[in-house]
């Protein structure tokens, strides 16, 4: 303490702040100061606010199941063996006993039936890996539909978007480690998957395997990107996303005193702090519980990977489902020989696709942002029914996606209702050509049935439910007026009116405006502008009568 | 919808809330708002936590409750770890110390995350604060700064002026990583073909046919008619690549009623008696084809449902995959084994860029 204050008396010019009492956390507290200058951090974090709204959790889940994940598998690197060296197994599971297998299959199956608590974190690592897949997955989906992506978060969205895939390939390549049958054969696709590529497949497949597949190399590679290369980039990119939320404060709903200058919400210390805190070991809990309850990638009844077994009905991890199903779609006899070489477009165009999809959902938000001409910042978010056509191109997104996936699943589904697996992929290919244009046109009706319903409650207030008799012996159903704080996060919305096709500074009209006219037209063509005061006022005018004449105001 | 300019809301985009960055001629955006005021914040309203010190009494007891219960379950997995060994290999015993230990710590997670919730909602301070935001970019004389240090760099450095210097360095840049790119080189084996080695398999004239795993040769008279066996060429346990080799070797065996069979010309002489083999590498991407269908003859690789039929020596039926299973050539030794009459005539398994 009183070197503290010597040190304070050294400075005037600087001084250090001091608590003259205080005890031990006070004199912690200044010796660390004076070594860091942590003080600024806490003034500028501890305080900071950071908006409510439970779809703003699912970041958190991602988050949290990521250090899940790190956590055991920190434990799970100190017994596995990444090893493709064959031993013939010799543990605790009988069934598998004087079986050859890799030096991966034996140590895993170690881990999961001679250490104590072993085959606990393994689940626990694998249950936290397909919830950390699905909570990215989600937090997308939020980001999408409610327009969070916009100016100035693209980059960020791109971060999002580079942790999805870095996700994706963390959970394929540690699925492969255990060297077992399923992801022997998982890896047995990819290979040819590879091979089927045109110019380099034969020797990038080479390449990964190390000679002809399956090698004795690939566990050990898989093993180097999956603990040390991929998890550094996912923890880099986490820290730059993060830095990117705190750079633009947190994004809020539309909301009585919210404004695009302002955030609403409770800050960091303490409130925040313990309920994130709080939640964090929440997410872990449900993740023990569901490691402590049921069993997940069983490798002791698939045995080693060996070529020529293979066991039907078998499924890949969750994630991975959308590429199988997109390869299980292609119709027969997809693959030509041409200028003496092998074309096969029965994996080129499903790799293609899959490519296609992945790249709309990184430049989206640039897209968007070209055809709406907007170069505001947008911290306000939209109710996605207010976005009726981004809400449909999700929608369209998101129904492609399932076909895909649904498609992963065709014999599963064929057999569990007893259908030909050639109808069922017949009806998916259906939905997956015809489902998106669909699910665009009933979402963007959806959306603008529901603006409407906003609209008619701006004006009239609720339906009640309750009937009452005029004295002119007519029937009507009583509004409720909403209060000004509810009218609001309905009012609080912009519609845009498509761009102008106007000449340039030159005085030409070039293709690319052309385009993006006809973009932005077809973008905003169906539109229900906010009622102004003027209406509002009106509306409530129109109360008594309880009858809705007309319709809400079109742009 | 119509397009009809009915309502007079138009508002030029300066009157709308986003926080303003435009700089520049705008591409002609047009917002519309309401021009209804944010009524502003809403009057905080209290916690029954707030008003009722007993309700405040009982959340204080609840909370300090699950952080006890958390100490609980810590202790109840420590002592599950130690009651619940596993040593023995039994499941019964793996099961039970996987259920308890996870258990025991789930409780103590629980306890924490709930405890530390419910103290937040409950009873710590809950008004709601406000952080005003500001745009991202800097403000203008920032900026300005930025882009002078830019400019004083480059006229200290020469940059921008000695061109030489600087291209010549932007292409030792670009060449620098090349070697390390080059190494990965080693990734693969030096000394290989890969096109030639994906052609052929362990199959050569008078190579046994044997069971899988077992490596027990197969006689003619033991195939009878409606039965199928996994089969690898004699000799594969015994290699050092076996698993390379059994990827490309595996075979699949049936015999058929010989008429049911369509034979091409060019194929008479490979099959003995009804009995046929084809490869069992799908040629869609390389799944082991497992599944035979005794009344279609049909055989389907598991993977992505292709369907090939062995009436018609193998040819797809359905599903993704284009080629033909290629047919293994067999014959009958003097001892009455299976035998290859000579190695598949084209690579089997899945289509790769070189195969022609
Ligand atoms: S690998 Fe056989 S159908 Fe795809």
């Amino acid at each position: 303490m009183t070197s503290t204050i010597e040190r304070a008396d050294a400075h005037p010019e600087a001084p250090v702040p001091v608590r003259k009492s205080g005890g031990f956390t006070a004199a912690a507290a200044n010796y660390i100061e004076d070594r860091t200058s942590i003080s600024g951090v806490v003034k500028e974090f501890g305080r900071k606010i950071f908006p409510d709204h439970w779809s703003f959790m699912l970041g958190e889940v991602a988050l949290y199941s990521f250090i899940v994940i790190i956590l055991t598998g920190s434990f799970l690197t100190f017994f596995f063996q990444a090893s493709m060296v064959e031993t013939v197994y010799d543990g605790s599971f009988v069934p598998l006993k004087g079986v050859e297998m890799s030096s991966a299959m034996e140590s895993t199956l170690h881990i999961s039936f001679d250490l104590r608590g072993g085959l606990l974190i393994r689940q626990i690592h694998h249950w936290a890996a397909l919830l950390f897949i699905a909570a990215i997955g989600l937090h997308m989906l939020r980001v999408f539909f409610t327009g969070a992506f916009r100016k100035p978060r693209e980059l960020n969205w791109v971060i999002g978007f580079l942790l999805f895939v870095l996700a994706m390939a963390e959970g394929f390549t540690g699925y492969s480690l255990p060297d077992d049958l399923l992801s022997g054969n998982g890896l047995r696709i990819i290979d040819g998957l590879i091979k089927g590529l045109p110019f380099v497949g034969t020797w990038i497949s080479f390449l990964l395997f190390g000679g002809e597949f399956p090698g004795t190399d690939i566990v050990g590679r898989f093993y180097t990107l999956h603990i040390l290369l991929l998890p550094a980039l996912v923890v880099a990119f986490i820290a730059l996303h993060l830095v990117f939320v705190v750079v633009h404060k947190h994004t809020q709903f539309a909301g009585a005193g919210r404004t695009e200058k302002n955030v609403i919400g409770y800050p960091i210390l303490p409130v925040y702090a313990a309920k994130a805190g709080g939640f964090f070991f929440l997410v872990f809990g449900v993740i023990a519980l569901m490691a402590a309850f049921f069993t997940i990638n069983p490798i002791w009844n698939y045995g080693p990977y060996d070529p020529s077994p293979v066991s039907a009905g078998t499924q890949p991890d969750w994630y991975i489902g959308f590429a199988d199903g997109a390869l299980r779609l292609i119709p027969p006899g997809w693959e030509f020989v041409w200028l003496d070489h092998t074309w096969s477009f029965n994996i080129i165009v499903p790799v293609v696709a899959l490519l296609a999809l992945l790249g709309a959902v990184a430049v989206y938000p640039f897209v968007e942002g070209w055809v709406t001409g907007d170069k505001r910042e947008h911290h306000i978010l939209d109710r996605p029914r207010n976005a009726p056509t981004r809400t449909a191109i999700g929608a369209a997104g998101v129904t492609f996606y399932a076909a895909l996936w649904a498609a992963a699943s065709s014999d599963i589904m064929a057999t569990h209702f007893q259908l030909s697996i050639e109808g069922v992929i017949h009806v998916v290919q259906a939905w997956a050509v015809l489902g998106p244009f669909l699910a665009y046109f009933i979402t963007k009706r959806v959306c603008i049935g529901l603006m409407k319903k906003d609209h008619e409650i701006l004006l009239h207030g609720y339906e009640s439910g309750r009937i009452v008799r005029l004295p002119g012996g007519e029937y009507i159903e009583v509004h409720e007026p909403v209060d000004e704080y509810e009218r609001w996060k309905l009012l609080d919305y912009e519609v845009y009116q498509p761009i102008m096709l106007r000449p340039n500074a030159e005085g030409k009209i070039t293709a690319g405006m052309r385009l993006r006219a006809r973009m932005s037209n077809w973008f905003f063509e169906d539109r229900i502008a906010p009622p102004t005061r003027e209406q509002l006022e009106a509306g409530h005018g129109h109360e008594t009568h309880g009858e809705i004449e007309k319709g809400p105001g079109l742009v | 919808m119509a397009h009809d300019e009915v309502s007079g809301t138009d508002t030029s985009a300066s009157d709308s809330s986003a926080v303003e960055t435009t700089r520049g001629a705008s591409t002609g955006t047009v917002v519309i708002a309401s021009d209804v005021a944010n009524p502003g914040e809403p009057p905080h309203r209290q916690r029954v936590t707030d008003t009722d010190p007993r309700a405040a009494k009982r959340a204080a007891r609840s909370v300090y409750t699950l952080f006890y219960l958390s100490i609980a379950g810590s202790v109840f997995a420590v002592a599950a770890y130690m009651a619940f060994p596993i040593e023995d290999g039994d499941p019964t015993a793996l099961r039970l110390n996987n259920l308890f230990l996870g258990i025991g710590i789930a409780l103590s997670l629980f306890g924490i995350g709930l405890g530390a919730v419910h103290w937040g909602k409950a009873l710590m301070h809950d008004k709601e604060g406000i952080d005003e935001r500001h745009p991202v970019r800097g403000t203008d004389a920032t900026v300005a700064r930025a882009v002078e240090i830019f400019d004083e760099a480059d006229r200290e450095s020469g940059f921008g002026r000695r061109t030489l210097i600087r291209n010549s360095l932007i292409g030792a840049l670009v060449a620098f990583p090349l070697p390390g790119l080059v190494l990965f080189r080693g990734f693969g084996p030096q000394d290989q073909n890969p096109p030639e080695l994906l052609s052929h398999t362990m199959w050569k004239k008078g190579a046994r046919l044997t069971l899988d795993p077992s490596g027990i040769p197969v006689k003619a008279s033991d195939v009878t008619i409606g039965s199928v066996f996994h089969i690898i060429p004699e000799g594969l346990n015994e290699r050092h690549d076996k698993l390379e080799q059994k990827a490309k070797a595996a075979v699949l065996l049936m015999r058929l009623n010989p008429d049911d069979l369509n034979i091409s010309p060019e194929r008479e002489g490979w099959s003995y008696d009804g009995i046929v083999a084809y490869s069992k590498i799908c040629t869609h991407v390389g799944c082991p084809v497992a599944l035979y269908e005794h009344q279609t003859h049909h055989l389907l690789c598991p993977c992505h449902q292709s369907t090939f039929d062995v009436v018609n020596e193998c040819e797809v039926i359905f599903g993704p995959a284009k080629r033909a299973l290629p047919q293994l050539p067999i014959e009958v030794d003097s001892d009455g084994y299976l035998v290859a009459q000579s190695d598949f005539h084209e690579p089997v398994g899945p289509s790769f860029w070189e195969r022609s």
